[in-house]
């Protein structure tokens, strides 16, 4: 097959990823008449935010008193002032009517006795600007992302969304000046390769929380687009915060949900010890998600740890009893029997920080249009491009997000991004030609995994980045140790330009896949260590040992990743609200 | 070493592999630790049953290998069971 050869089909709009800012993004514009295709790795429903099971926030008032100015409060609080307050205000007013779409779309959410939607109240949440407990969060039951997903692609075959199932999209084709016009994608099941020039493209591909050994994210997160956005020279901001939850399942990645500490659960080292006492004397195992990861990190670095490789802390909870633990930890009971063989009613469980959220992404403004810094301007828009969810920085969550905001913002920009692109179509009516050169780009990047003979082996590149990467750009953040990540980061980057896979076939070759995926985590890990290095300041989830304090004034400010001459570049945070006044940075205390 | 990124022996397997590629973590885990460990002693019937229940959604997999659900049919119970008792083995 030559590059004259491959098949090329024309869109309106091409829509990368299929989880639920893809999909409703692709119903907005299906229903607007636009033609619209949908590039999924893997079958549409199987996307990562059917694991979402928390819920959405919404301020409906319909439990306890609430506002979207409260809502906006708590975000921007949330994000360690480094959120961007237009799009705060943004996604919190839009929320309710996002809220009620869903529930027209088939979306069953939990009711209350008066027959309105349920809203439970999550950790972040307040009434009246830090005042009492606010109940914002609906869901449906324990499986709220599953029903958005499923509600989402019902309404898409209803709409005529085109489908291309299980294709796998190599890298973003443009034309002479740089606008975005398609993508480049190879057909997973039979390795055909395919051209699919659009007038927009969307990037909804979700996170990277493969780039570490311990994570709650499935295989599919591995930042497809955010490494196809590095190569085409857009920059991605903040990726030094990644939110991490300090009880994973060692090994696994599997969530213990704080509650089994609420519940009377304690961590104790190798020695029996229950060493939270010495880092947080007060709250102790209650202590902030931060503080508990870093002490699980600190025992297991000075020695302390358990196992054979002393590479975890373990969580007690026999000590609760099995009645206890049977009626306020069921799931957590069955999981740890599942994965672990062993019943915490009976003997600890293993645990570890586990890896969760990506913040940071491929940078937005408000309406999803992919922005960059060209020349005095920090923010222009890239033609053609847009982005939403958790592989866009829009920015929202700023250096921390807060619980039910994550389907929130996937909906919310999802669905901005989608009507800024029918306004943006009704002004261009017609296909740019593509520059030649980017499909061939593109081409050769997919056919350099066709080379043989001898080579460093995709699988051990991959094990090794996810262990440097959890080691050196974790929990426990020091210069020392983010210098040394960015050495063996770069290590593994000319490692992989070595390597080789076995598999040569057209069909099915999944080795091709992971091959092509590793790149894209390559680029994304460089970008993290490289952000989190240069961030001489404690904000949110990006944690230092050696910077412990907020410095607002000189880190009020985002970080943009270059993958070209591997540059950092920074521009202001948009502490301006559309409407209403701005929340300046206090001490964020809870 | 995890033999997940292994070599696939033909398509019909590659095909199956990939279709263990699940939005849930902890069905990454299950299926595809079964996958690399027991799909070479599955007979044929097996491996169409494992087939057709890969086209369950993923919550309903997630409550049947979670044993928070168990299913009605005989053949499908069977084989639910065999991959939970994969897990830990």
């Amino acid at each position: 097959m030559t590059i004259s050869n491959i098949q090329r089909r024309r869109f309106d709009s091409l829509i990368i990823g299929a989880g639920g800012g893809g999909l409703r993004a692709a119903l907005q514009l299906a229903e607007a008449d636009a033609s619209v295709a949908v590039v999924s790795k893997v079958f549409p429903t199987r996307s990562h935010t059917v694991a979402a099971q928390g819920g959405m926030n919404a301020a409906l008032a319909n439990v306890l008193p609430d506002n979207w100015h409260w809502h906006m409060f708590d975000t921007v609080k949330g994000s360690d002032y480094l959120g961007d307050q237009d799009a705060i205000e943004y996604m919190c007013r839009a929320a309710p009517k996002v809220v009620y779409e869903l529930e027209h779309f088939g979306v069953p959410f939990s009711r209350l006795d008066n027959g309105r939607i349920y809203q439970r109240p999550f950790g972040g949440q307040s009434q009246n600007f830090g005042g009492e407990q606010a109940a914002r969060t609906c869901a449906a039951a324990d499986r709220t992302g599953h029903a958005i997903l499923h509600s989402l692609y019902q309404q898409n075959i209803r709409a005529k969304t085109h489908f291309f199932d299980e294709y796998f999209a190599v890298d973003l084709l443009k034309d002479d000046d740089g606008n975005i016009l398609g993508a480049f994608v190879f057909d997973i099941h039979t390795g055909e390769e395919l051209i699919i020039e659009a007038k927009t493209t969307l990037l909804a591909t979700g996170g990277a929380g493969q780039l570490f050994r311990t994570t709650t994210n499935a295989l599919i997160n591995t930042g497809d687009g955010m490494g196809m956005a590095l190569r085409a020279g857009i920059p991605l901001q903040d990726m030094e915060f990644f939110q991490f939850h300090p009880t994973g399942i060692a090994g696994r990645g599997m969530l213990i949900t704080e509650g089994a500490r609420g519940e009377g659960g304690y961590l104790v080292n190798v020695n029996g010890e229950r060493f939270m006492e010495r880092y947080a004397p007060k709250a102790k195992d209650l202590a902030s998600r931060d503080v508990v990861s870093r002490a699980i990190e600190t025992e297991v670095r000075e020695g302390r740890g358990c196992g054979p490789d002393k590479d975890h802390v373990m969580l007690k909870l026999d000590h609760l009893g099995v009645d206890v633990i049977q009626k306020r930890l069921p799931g957590i009971r069955q999981t740890c029997i599942t994965f672990l063989g062993m019943d915490p009613a009976e003997e600890p469980v293993p645990v570890y920080p586990t890896a969760h959220y990506t913040m940071g992404g491929i940078p937005t403004d408000r309406h999803g249009q992919v922005v960059i810094p060209v020349k005095d301007t920090p923010e222009e828009a890239v033609t053609g491009l847009y982005a939403a969810g958790e592989c866009a920085c829009v920015s929202v969550h700023g250096a921390n997000r807060l619980g039910g905001n994550s389907l929130l913002d996937i909906l919310v920009f999802g669905r901005a991004a989608a009507n800024h692109i029918i306004d943006y179509l009704k002004e261009n009516h017609y296909h740019r030609p593509l520059n030649e050169k980017s499909v061939e780009k593109a081409y050769q990047r997919l056919h350099r995994w066709d080379d043989t003979g001898e080579g460093e082996s995709v699988e051990k590149i991959r094990s090794d980045l996810k262990r440097v990467m959890e080691k050196n750009c974790g929990v426990f953040r020091t210069q020392d140790v983010l210098d040394n990540g960015i050495k063996e980061v770069s290590a593994l980057h000319e490692k992989l330009k070595h390597a080789r896979i076995k598999d040569h076939s057209a069909m099915f070759n999944t080795a091709r896949v992971e091959a092509l995926e590793l790149e894209n985590l390559m680029d994304v890990a460089l970008a993290t260590v490289y952000s989190a290095s240069a961030r001489t300041e404690s904000r949110g989830a990006h944690s230092r040992v050696d910077f412990q304090e907020r410095d607002d004034m000189n880190w009020m400010r985002h970080t943009l990743y270059s993958l070209e001459g591997r540059k950092l570049d920074y521009k202001p945070v948009r502490t301006k609200p559309m409407t209403v006044a701005t929340f300046p940075p206090k001490a964020r205390v809870y | 070493m995890n033999s997940l990124y292994q070599m696939p022996e033909n398509e019909a397997d590659s095909r199956l592999r990939w279709r263990c590629r699940r939005g849930m973590l902890e069905l990454d885990l299950i299926l595809n630790n079964f996958i690399d460990r027991e799909y070479v002693h599955l007979n044929n019937q097996q491996k169409q049953l494992l087939d057709q229940m890969l086209d369950y959604p993923d919550q309903l997999l997630f409550d049947l290998f979670l044993g928070f659900m168990q299913s009605a049919d005989k053949d499908i119970a069977s084989l639910v069971s065999y991959i939970r008792k994969s897990v830990t083995t």
